[in-house]
């Protein structure tokens, strides 16, 4: 077995901040680039990497949280499934927090409702064996990596005949909002990070589209410090090269085409429908909705009395999430909107880069 | 919550399998990589297996790593 310290070795991370240090030198320009991924966002501000970055070089953070991007109106649906007589409403933690328009899923626990955080989609579906009676809704947020997962089990309550376990998809996919941030004038992007554990199920192909298409440096990058430096530098000597192209820097799990079998296990059950993105609105083709033969496991299709959906007044999420201002630009944060009371998504989930920034960042931002 | 762990396959029944590391050991399911092997290192996600962790290029990451850390090194001094 490979030590995974030896990625994050200080003589290494020394030399490739040195290295970056010398390529942008040569940039004749200030550059940013974009990440896109909750487990990046913490990853760099966990190891404090923004500080080793010359001033030309800035890093910010794109779309890549899952449930900072899932619109209000979802989480209401969801809030409103676990109102309903009968039904059990089953979650990965994240969701648990964030606020609906009226209130958030874990006072609806608090209030007696049947809400569960389960670590797998299939203790969700044991959870449905067990008590028949139930409607058991797993609420099916997240990306490529996620979302093979949640096919999976319907796979298993298909073949084994638990008819009472349905999906309320909010999933998204990723080139769909990258395709939209790299054509949209108003965002300053040059390079992007490619999401590592999103392209072990796509392939590092599927972000050949940034180069060919809108001559945008692409990496496909792990976790720790020295492939997310790798990646940094890579992407500022393309740019000091004016050569963009895609990389993968991860070549220890992520292959050209990825998991076949998992994107065929979710090709069977999902396909592409356009779906909204907090901060970037509709985005066509990125959301991932069930096939009408799986209608029957469809929990869109329960009938539930929904409010109009209201973001929460003050919150900047939505630039946030688009890259355009730093959490501290928002007047919210670590004042009345912080990990403990969170106002936004992007606070509440770890993942998200208010909770990031606030956890590892605030002091070097600033901020109390 | 694209978080996934490298846990080493220790057994394995048809779709299940019993991944271990640092002492740890978890069930989980082979549904999405059906050709897991026993002694490979499985990328774990939400309870199942969606990748494997390839050694030799780890192993070629972390001699080029070295390299970076050498030219660190002569540069400091």
């Amino acid at each position: 077995m490979v030590e995974p310290g030896a990625f994050a070795d200080p003589a290494a991370v020394a030399g490739l901040a040195r290295r970056i240090g010398a390529a942008a030198a040569r940039l004749p320009r200030r550059i940013t680039i974009m990440e896109v991924c909750g487990t990046h966002t913490n990853a760099i501000a966990a190891a404090g990497l923004r500080r080793l970055l010359p001033p030309t070089v800035r890093l910010i953070a794109g779309p890549g949280c899952p449930v900072c991007v899932t619109p209000v109106g979802y989480v209401d649906r969801a809030e409103a499934l676990s109102r309903r007589p009968g039904t059990t409403v089953c979650t990965f933690g994240d969701l648990l927090r964030v606020p609906s328009s009226t209130g958030s899923l874990e006072r609806v626990r608090a209030e007696g409702g049947d809400v569960r955080i389960v670590y797998s989609p299939r203790d969700a579906v044991a959870i449905a064996r067990e008590d028949p009676a139930r409607t058991v809704v797993f609420l099916g947020v997240g990306f490529e990596t996620t979302v093979p997962t949640i096919a999976a089990a319907l796979a298993e309550a298909e073949a084994s005949g638990v008819p009472n376990f349905l999906v309320l998809s909010g999933h998204k996919v990723m080139p769909p909002p990258l395709r939209a941030l790299a054509g949209d004038p108003d965002v300053e992007v040059d390079g992007f990070l490619c999401p590592g554990h999103v392209s072990v199920i796509t392939g590092w192909k599927a972000f050949s589209f940034l180069p060919e298409e809108f001559r945008l440096g692409a990496a496909v990058v792990g976790f720790m410090p020295t492939d997310v430096l790798r990646g940094v530098l890579e992407l500022a000597e393309q740019q000091a090269a004016a050569a963009p192209k895609v990389v993968n820097l991860y070549s220890r799990v992520v292959t050209p085409e990825g998991n076949l079998q998992a994107r065929a296990v979710v090709d069977r059950f999902f396909a592409p429908e356009d779906t909204v993105w907090r901060g970037l609105g509709s985005i066509p083709g990125s959301g991932l909705g069930l096939r009408e033969e799986y209608r029957h496991r469809d929990a869109a299709t329960i009938e539930v009395e929904v409010c109009e959906p209201e973001e929460p007044a003050g919150c900047r999420c939505g630039e946030v999430l688009k890259g355009s201002i730093d959490p501290p630009e928002c007047p919210l944060f670590a004042s009345s909107c912080t990990p403990a009371s969170a106002i936004g998504a992007c606070m509440v989930s770890s993942e998200g880069t208010c909770a990031a920034w606030y956890r590892h960042e605030r002091y070097a931002a600033g901020r109390p | 919550m694209c978080l996934a762990v490298p846990m080493q396959l220790v057994s394995r029944d048809e779709d299940l399998g019993v991944v271990e590391i640092d002492g740890v050991r978890r069930e989980v399911s082979l549904m999405l990589l059906a050709d897991a092997a026993v002694g490979e290192y499985l990328l774990i996600h939400a309870g199942y297996a969606i990748g494997r962790v390839d050694e030799a290029e780890a192993k070629e990451t972390i001699e080029l790593l070295r390299q970076f850390g050498e030219v660190g090194e002569a540069a400091r001094w």
